[in-house]
Order: structure tokens, then C-alpha cells, then sequence
């Protein structure tokens, strides 16, 4: 029984389950602080064509302006507003950080399930495919990845993967990056679903299923996932912050997204070149960056504890 | 008794690399009959429950439920010829999904079968009614419930799709001494009014006795004595049955029901490491008091017997005489 | 001092006088252990006996100091030879575990450390509470080992917990809690986890113990026949109280509480079979956090009388040491707390 059972026991509503969740926030400051500013980078990345001004204007004779009155945050080099590339980053951000957990996880959790369930010679295949994943770096892998998919998808393409290249270049090159991430990220995700299933495919109350007749796929379904939710729920706490560093790295390096989309990393990579002359622009993706990761580890953090079933109330305390 | 036998074992093994957990089990469990299963921990008494149910695939020997042979069923198939071979697990905390409403876990079976959902719902109302639990408890999840409730849950759920056979795996060891007799009391009234089968596998011979018509004691993987439960208890026929009777300790101001102290030396054997010959006879305490025991040593005992009195031991004869006779026992009986 | 201690012959070794340990929770108080008073006298054997929820685990723990937090005794006082433990830091406390005070558990396996050999941790034992040299302390670990019948002990002082038995844990255990010779043993569901025929050696070798060394016993179990076949006396104890204690003969051949009696005709036995079906308690076990006014067992009596339920009994005495806290046992007045 974990601490969320525990929040949500005496009464099913769900507004008492939210009331308790929202008193375990309030007894936690840092969890709040950082919800509240992860919705504020939500906020602000939705309000992005609101702001006054457009991220891809260009005005080269304003370029590398510090921040002033008109551009809050400065411009760049080429006269771009820092404030609006930083709005529409964050928007490539969290597209990116979300979607690509989607795919990422959805693979490790049929990976993972269908490793755990079938067991014997499948599970044995399928781990030491996920062993051999795992061996590489997988920054270096992701880059690899990356730059495999931006070759064939960047340029020309014909035959099957032109429709592919045509979504890349409307994307503006976030399609590379979502692929990249989504097809590498599973195998944490993979290991800790296998893990969790497989000692759930022994529980009593999946053998009294089997008993009353029920099919592979009606297990699978009906009990297996819903248990392993907590489980999937921790794996994404750890692939969406990564997720969000992965790609600020990968257009760091020049890997990511197309320019002239604005993403947290390019802009820390033309910050980085001009660190010595135009210092502020460093400072606005580098911050943005990591306190978004920041709030992002303490909510994980907190999420992790709320399902931990060590952290709970005891049932049975000796007496 | 003629009929033809509900459930049949023969020749049953189950293997987990070196480990003989069931070492060739063969058994007949009547209709209508409370068939217990006992030993200690590690003599292959669940590991039978569940190869019996087909939830563990035995490595050799067949089972048949009901005159169909189980082993070798395409899964499919499987399911279709077990249905009315339910079981009744031991950890009233495991043995229900938390995630699950109580009156969808009880109904789970009948979603299974197909029945339509109106229909679930009243029937799974009746059946929590019939197990001592208001049907209005279908909405609540198991974790609000006590571990004697939700073995009561565990029950409903067996019963949902009209079994003829239960396996009750150890199903009051988890529970305290009031609320186990509640249990044992459903049971048998459960048993009585649908006619029900039960398999009984449990280590306290005190609830057996209560409980069982028959009783069959396992060692090591394989079954050592089988009789009626009464011929158990007062005349058994295998010393390691003698041995566990003389253990349980009895309420002061009663009498034992084994004359002398009877305390095993040692530890059990491991089941990967099964001792040649009979297989109890490292821990015998008959051996040491025989003249030639050299036969314990050669060769493994079968299970003969007779009538319906079987136990695998060369010297069967002579285990009864360290009984306290059970005239003597009901004298002491009458004033306790 | 309470009625109880006041019967007891001479200076009892243990006496626990109006014992209540309360754990705070977010449903209210939970009144663990609720007014329980008792002695144990040097060399007894005295069982407590009692379902989930009675208490005993948690009167064992008190008596050490080991209550998990955030429970804590709320008053009362815990005397060992005079002295009382309530008050004590826990540095006192640690003198006094291991040493004067031994316990042993129900789970063996959670009590040894996996990665230090058996001999060590018997010596650890030693070595917290006296002086000496390792070699002196190894002699004694395979002494104590040797003591509770572990055969070849010089040997299997050098194994792992792991390639113990749970039999042979159990031993180890006693070893551990006997090492320092200390003058009370507490021992909390020792034989629960264990196989019918292992526990009739545990059972065996306490005995032995017992009368070899002069250590009293403190047994605690819900399994009635165990502890009458093994203690001279017993509290049966229900919802944090004591209600009803006495000679074991006594007590259960004829035992004066309805709860006693209840228990009684619940247990199947083994040395027949009940014909007319196992009697049951009707209801279930009291909400700690909210007990009845009144005797906590009136919900589930068979005969309340009117002042059950608004008044909770004293303990009447009903025979040289034997007590019942039922108002059926009526209204003597000398016999009033």
C-alpha cells in the first residue's frame, strides 16, 4: 500500500484524494515552488506567439543589443529577440519532452511486458538486445542516432521516406529529435516495467485470474498495467528531464533541431561563441535550462516518494 | 467407495532444476470429500496445490479433473475443462488486486464466462451475502477490509462460477485464532450446502482434524500416509506422521496423543538432496529402535496398506504402539 | 501498587505497574497497551497470550525500550529488580538490553546480519556488554552455539545466517540472548515461523535454558496449548488490557473470563474433533484509536450485564494470583482498585 493508496483510502471521490494531494504539496515548499514554475514555463511557452515580439524577425541593426526596455532579454546576432527565441524554445522544449516520453515509454512498456510475460527463451533474447542498448553511451548513441536521421531525412529522399523527410522539414527539424529520443529512451523505462511484472505475474490474484479462465491479453490488460502504472508513472520522471537535456544537447551540438528554429541549446551554443563580448546571451537559455530541470528532479523526486509503498503508512504494526 | 474420483493424480512430479518439489504424488479425491494435504515447509505441499490446478505445469504424470485428462490441454482448452476446479489462496493480502473494487475482483469470473452485467451484479451480491459480507461492500477496495474479510472475498470469488472442486492453499494460516474459526465454519457450510469438493492443504493438524474425512501426509515431495482422518490420528501407520502429532503441543490438562516425547533430530533434508532409500530415515526415530533396520536403507518404502489406510514405511506395524490408546484418551477427554 | 504486584510473593524480578503506551495517529490515540499491571518472578515461566491488536508485542517492546516512534509510554512504570527502566536514556537502556534483559523474535532472518558470520555475531553480543579479548569472546560465541545444541559449532560458528536453517536461526537467536546470562528472557512469537516439529525443539531447548540457568521467561504467542504446555502462568490479554491471569492450570481448565472462554471453544484440537462445529466470537476485534467505555470486550460478550458497558471492571481476585477484569466476578469491595 503506498502513500498515495494511504491519500486516497477512507473516501474513493476523487476530490478527496485531490484535497489530500494538494495538502501534501502545501507541506512541501520546494514541490510547490517548483510546480508553480514548471506551469509558468507551460504558460510560457503556450503565450509565445502573444509576445510582442516574433522569434524569427530578423534586424541586423540591432544585433547583440544588451536587454533593454524594447527586448527585455537582449537580442542576438542576428537581431532576433532572446525573450521570443526563448518562448518558442521552450514551446520546442516541452514538445519535445513530452512527445518523446510518449513514444519512448510506450515502447519500454511493451518491451518490458512482453519480455516479463513470455519468459524463458524470448525474455532471454529481448534483455540481452536491451543489455547491448545499454552498453552504449547513450548520449553518444542518441548523437549518433541523430545525426543518422537528419542525414537521411535532411536532405533529399525519395522512395519511403520522402513523405518522412517532408514532415522533417515542416518540423523544422524537431522530427529528427523526437524520433531520436522516442527510439532511444525505452530501455530504461523497458528494465524497471520487466522488473515490475515479472513479480507480478506470480501474485495470487493473477493465478486466481488464470483459474477463473481468463486469457494472456485479459491479464495483461486488466491487471498487469494497472499495477505497473506507478511503476511507468516513476520511469517518466526520469525520461523527461532527460529528454529536455538530450535535446538542448543534440542542437547543441549542432544535431537537433533546424535553425533557424530556436531551441534552449542552439541558443546556449551561439551564447557559448560569444561569451566573452556578449555575455547576456548565455545567461537567459543556460538559467532557462537548468531550473527547468530543477523543478522537473524535485517534482520527480516528490512523485517518486508519493508511490514508493516503503514510504507509506504501515498496516500491522506489531502490537 | 465406488464413484468415480472428482480429481485424479498419477505418477505427479514437479522439478525446479535439482529440487524434487512433488516426487511422484499419486491421488484419488473423492466427490463430497475434504481431502487435507499436510506436512512442513518444504515437503511440496503448495507446489502440489498448485500443479493439481494446472496453474504449475507438472514435469511428469498426468491429471484428470472430472474424467478429462488436464495435462497436454492446449491452454485454450485448458481453461474450458478446469473451470469448476477452484482455488483459495493463503495470503488474504496477496490474493486480491488492491486496484480492484471488491465487487468487480468477485465478479472477475463471471466477466470471464461472459454473463452480462446486470446478471453479475445481482449474483455477485448474493455471493458476498453468502459469504457473511453486506453486498452493499461490492464498492470498497481490499484494503479497507480485515484479513478474515477479504479471505471471505477470496471465497465469494472461488464460488462465483460454481465450482465443484476448491483447493483451499493454506487459506487460515495468515489469520488469528478467533476469525479462523469463522472461516472454518464458512467452509464447512459452504461445503454442505452446494456440495462442494475441497482439497485442504494446511501445517496445523488441529484445524485438519476438525475439517478433514481424509488426510494425506507429505515428506520431502511425496506423500507418506493417506487414511481417514480418524485412523490418522489414532492409529497412524508412517513415524513421521507420529512425529508431528507428538509436536503439537496440547492444552495442559489434556493428554498427548503420543505416549512418549517424540522430537526429530536435525534439520529436513533438502528437496534437491532427497535421502537414498527411505527417505525419512536420517530422521527416523523408529530406525533407532528396531533390531535390522538395514531395509530403510536400501530401498524406498511404497505406500501399502490396508483398506483405505496407506503409508510408506517397512515397519508399519509397529508405529502405532507408541499411541496413547484412544480409549484411555477419551477418559481424559470427558474431564477436560 | 496494583492488586496484581501486591499478590505476587516476595520481590518479583519484573513488575510492571499501570502500563500505558499510547501511538498517536492520525485517527486519534491509539491506546496500544491500557493499564497493565503484572510481575514475573525470578526463574518463572509466564506466557502472554493474545490475537493481533492485544498488545503483547507492544508490552514486550516497552519493557526494552524499543516502542517504534512516534508511540511512546504514556505512564506507568517498568521495574527490574526495583529499578525502573520508563526513565531511563537509552544508553542506560543499552546496558540493559542483552544484559539483563534478553529477547529474541519471531523472525530470525530480520534479526541477523547477512554478511557477518554467526560467531561474530554472538560475540558482538558479548563484546557490547563486557571486556574482552577476541579470542575470549569467539571461545564463548562457540560455548553459547555449542549451548543450544548446534552441532559442530566450532564449524558452524564460521558460517552465514544463510546456510542456517530457520530452526537453527531460531538457536542462534537464543544464543544471542542468552549470552550474557541475563536473569529475564523475552521471547515474542519465537516459534510462529517456525515447522511443528522445529518448534517442539525451540520449545525443548527454552525449557532447558530455563531451568539450567535460572532465567526467567517471558513467552509471548497467540498459540494457547504452547503456552499452557510451557508457563507456570499466563496473562490473557485483549485490546491493550489484561484480562485475565493465573496459574496456566487454572486459568485454562477453568478459565474465568468470557474472552478466555470464547478463545477456548474457538481453537480447534488437535486431540479431537468438536462435532457440534468450532465456537466463534461474534464481531470483530476493537479500533484501538476507539475503544468502548467500558470493558472493551462487552460488543462481543456473550453475557454483558448493565455495568459492562458504561464502567471498565477492575481486576477482581479470584484465587491466590489469579485475577479476572470481569464484573461478573462481582463487586467485593476490598478487592477494588
Amino acid at each position: 500500500m503506498t502513500a498515495l493508496d494511504v491519500a486516497t483510502s477512507d473516501r474513493i471521490g476523487v476530490v478527496h484524494g485531490l484535497k489530500r494531494l494538494w495538502a501534501f504539496v502545501r507541506r512541501n515548499p520546494a514541490l510547490a515552488v517548483s510546480l508553480a514554475f514548471l506551469l509558468a514555463v507551460f504558460l510560457f511557452a503556450l503565450l509565445s506567439p502573444f509576445l510582442p515580439h516574433d522569434a524569427y524577425r530578423q534586424n541586423v541593426l540591432a544585433r547583440n543589443a544588451g536587454p533593454s526596455l524594447k527586448n527585455w532579454l537582449g537580442t542576438d546576432e542576428l537581431g532576433r529577440d532572446v525573450l521570443a527565441r526563448l518562448a518558442v524554445g521552450a514551446r520546442v522544449s516541452l514538445t519535445v519532452a513530452v512527445a518523446s516520453t510518449v513514444i519512448a515509454v510506450a515502447i519500454g512498456v511493451l518491451v518490458g511486458t512482453i519480455a516479463a510475460y513470455a519468459g524463458g527463451f524470448i525474455d532471454n533474447v529481448i534483455m540481452r538486445f536491451v543489455d547491448s542498448m545499454y552498453a552504449f553511451p547513450d548520449t553518444l548513441f542518441a548523437i549518433l542516432f541523430a545525426a543518422l536521421v537528419k542525414g537521411q531525412l535532411g536532405g533529399e529522399a525519395s522512395g519511403l521516406l520522402a513523405p518522412l523527410a517532408e514532415a522533417y522539414r515542416l518540423s523544422g527539424g524537431l522530427l529528427g529529435v523526437l524520433l531520436t529520443l522516442g527510439l532511444t529512451g525505452w530501455v530504461t523505462t523497458s528494465r524497471l516495467v520487466r522488473a515490475q511484472v515479472l513479480s507480478l505475474k506470480h501474485a495470487e490474484y493473477v493465478l486466481a485470474c488464470r483459474l477463473a479462465g481468463a486469457s494472456d491479453s485479459f491479464i495483461i490488460r486488466k491487471h498487469l498495467l494497472p499495477n505497473t502504472m506507478p511503476v511507468i508513472l516513476i520511469a517518466v520522471t526520469f525520461v523527461v528531464p532527460n529528454a529536455i537535456l538530450l535535446e538542448a544537447g543534440l542542437s547543441f551540438l549542432g544535431v537537433g533541431v533546424d535553425p533557424p528554429t530556436p531551441s534552449w541549446g542552439t541558443m546556449i551554443a551561439t551564447g557559448a561563441q560569444s561569451l566573452q563580448s556578449y555575455p547576456h546571451l548565455l545567461v537567459a537559455p543556460t538559467l532557462a535550462i537548468g531550473l527547468t530541470l530543477l523543478a522537473l528532479n524535485v517534482v520527480g523526486d516528490a512523485l517518486r516518494d508519493l508511490l514508493d509503498p516503503a514510504v507509506s503508512a504501515s498496516r500491522g504494526a506489531a502490537t | 467407495m465406488t464413484d468415480t474420483p472428482l480429481l485424479q493424480a498419477r505418477d505427479l512430479h514437479v522439478r525446479f532444476n535439482a529440487v524434487r518439489a512433488v516426487d511422484g504424488v499419486s491421488l484419488d479425491v473423492q466427490p463430497g470429500e475434504t481431502l487435507a494435504i499436510v506436512g512442513e515447509s518444504g515437503c511440496g505441499k503448495t507446489t502440489l496445490g498448485r500443479a493439481l490446478a494446472m496453474l504449475q505445469k507438472p514435469s511428469i504424470g498426468s491429471i484428470s479433473f472430472a474424467g478429462t485428462e488436464l495435462t497436454g490441454l492446449s491452454a485454450r482448452r485448458l481453461r474450458a475443462a478446469r473451470r469448476q476446479l477452484q482455488m483459495v489462496f493463503q495470503d488474504p493480502y496477496a490474493s486480491l488486486d488492491p486496484r480492484q473494487r471488491v465487487g468487480d475482483i468477485v465478479g472477475e469470473p463471471l466477466l470471464i464466462a461472459g454473463m452480462a452485467k446486470a446478471a453479475r451484479q445481482k449474483k455477485v451480491a448474493e455471493l458476498l451475502d453468502m459469504v457473511g459480507l453486506g453486498a452493499d461492500m461490492a464498492m470498497r477496495f481490499p484494503r479497507e477490509f480485515s484479513g478474515g474479510q477479504r479471505q471471505r472475498i477470496g471465497i465469494a470469488r472461488a464460488l462465483a462460477i460454481e465450482p465443484k472442486l476448491i483447493i483451499c492453499d493454506e487459506p487460515l494460516s495468515a489469520l488469528d485464532v478467533s476469525i479462523q474459526a469463522q472461516i472454518v465454519n464458512l467452509l464447512i457450510d459452504l461445503q454442505r450446502r452446494f456440495r462442494l469438493t475441497y482439497v485442504f492443504i494446511s501445517h496445523d493438524l488441529a484445524v485438519v482434524r476438525q475439517m478433514a474425512s481424509r488426510v494425506a501426509v507429505m515428506y520431502l515431495g511425496r506423500i507418506v500416509e493417506l487414511a481417514e482422518t480418524e485412523a490418522l490420528f489414532q492409529a497412524p501407520r508412517h513415524p513421521y506422521t507420529v512425529a508431528l502429532l507428538s509436536a503439537v503441543p496440547t492444552l495442559a490438562g489434556t493428554e498427548g496423543l503420543v505416549k512418549e516425547e517424540i522430537l526429530l533430530t536435525g534439520d529436513p533434508p533438502s528437496p534437491a538432496r532427497v535421502p537414498l532409500g527411505c527417505r525419512f530415515h536420517t530422521r527416523c526415530w523408529l530406525r533407532k529402535k528396531l533390531d535390522d533396520p538395514s531395509q530403510c536403507l536400501a530401498s524406498e518404502p511404497k505406500a501399502e496398506g490396508q483398506g483405505r489406510h496407506f503409508a510408506a514405511c517397512h515397519f508399519a506395524d509397529k508405529v502405532a504402539s507408541v499411541m496413547r490408546a484412544p480409549s484411555l484418551l477419551r477418559k481424559s477427554q470427558g474431564a477436560a | 501498587m496494583s492488586a496484581e504486584i501486591r499478590a505476587l510473593p516476595g520481590r518479583p524480578l519484573l513488575a510492571v505497574e499501570d502500563l500505558r503506551v499510547v501511538i498517536p495517529s492520525r485517527r486519534g490515540e491509539i491506546k496500544a497497551v491500557d493499564g497493565v499491571s503484572f510481575g514475573v518472578q525470578p526463574g518463572e515461566v509466564v506466557g502472554i497470550v493474545g490475537e493481533s491488536g492485544s498488545g503483547k508485542s507492544m508490552m514486550a517492546l516497552s519493557i526494552l525500550g524499543l516502542i517504534p516512534k512516534p508511540g511512546r509510554v504514556a505512564q506507568g512504570r517498568i521495574a527490574l529488580n526495583g529499578r525502573d527502566l520508563v526513565g531511563l536514556s537509552e544508553r542506560e537502556m543499552r546496558q540493559v538490553r542483552g544484559n539483563d534483559i534478553g529477547m529474541i523474535f519471531q523472525d530470525p532472518s530480520a534479526s541477523l546480519n547477512p554478511v557477518l558470520r554467526i560467531g561474530r555475531q554472538v560475540g558482538e553480543t558479548i563484546e557490547a556488554h563486557h571486556r574482552v579479548t577476541a579470542a575470549q569472546s569467539w571461545r564463548r560465541s562457540v560455548e553459547m552455539l555449542n549451548g543450544v545444541r548446534i552441532p559442530d559449532p566450532e564449524a558452524r560458528a564460521q558460517d552465514y545466517p544463510h546456510q542456517y536453517s530457520g530452526g537453527m536461526r531460531q538457536r542462534v537467536m537464543i544464543a544471542m540472548g542468552m549470552a550474557n546470562a541475563p536473569k529475564l528472557l523475552i521471547a515474542d512469537e519465537p516459534t510462529t515461523a517456525l515447522d511443528v516439529t522445529v518448534q517442539a525443539q525451540i520449545m525443548d531447548l527454552l525449557g532447558r535454558m530455563n531451568r539450567e540457568t535460572g532465567t526467567a521467561i517471558l513467552l509471548i504467542s497467540h498459540n494457547i496449548a504452547l503456552v499452557s504446555r510451557f508457563c507456570a502462568r499466563v496473562l490473557v490479554m485483549y485490546a491493550g488490557r489484561i484480562v485475565e491471569t493465573g496459574a496456566t492450570e487454572d486459568v485454562f481448565a477453568e478459565p474465568s473470563h468470557p474472552y478466555t472462554k470464547a478463545l477456548l471453544t474457538a481453537v480447534p484440537r488437535i486431540d479431537k474433533r468438536v462435532e457440534e462445529g468450532l465456537a466463534t466470537i461474534a464481531g470483530r476485534p476493537p479500533d484501538l484509536a476507539q475503544l468502548p467505555e467500558g470493558c472493551a470486550f462487552a460488543p462481543r460478550c456473550q453475557v454483558p450485564i448493565g455495568i459492562c458497558a458504561t464502567k471498565r471492571p477492575p481486576a477482581f481476585a479470584i484465587g491466590p494470583e489469579r485475577f479476572a477484569r470481569c464484573w461478573l466476578n462481582g463487586e467485593a469491595p476490598e478487592n477494588h482498585q
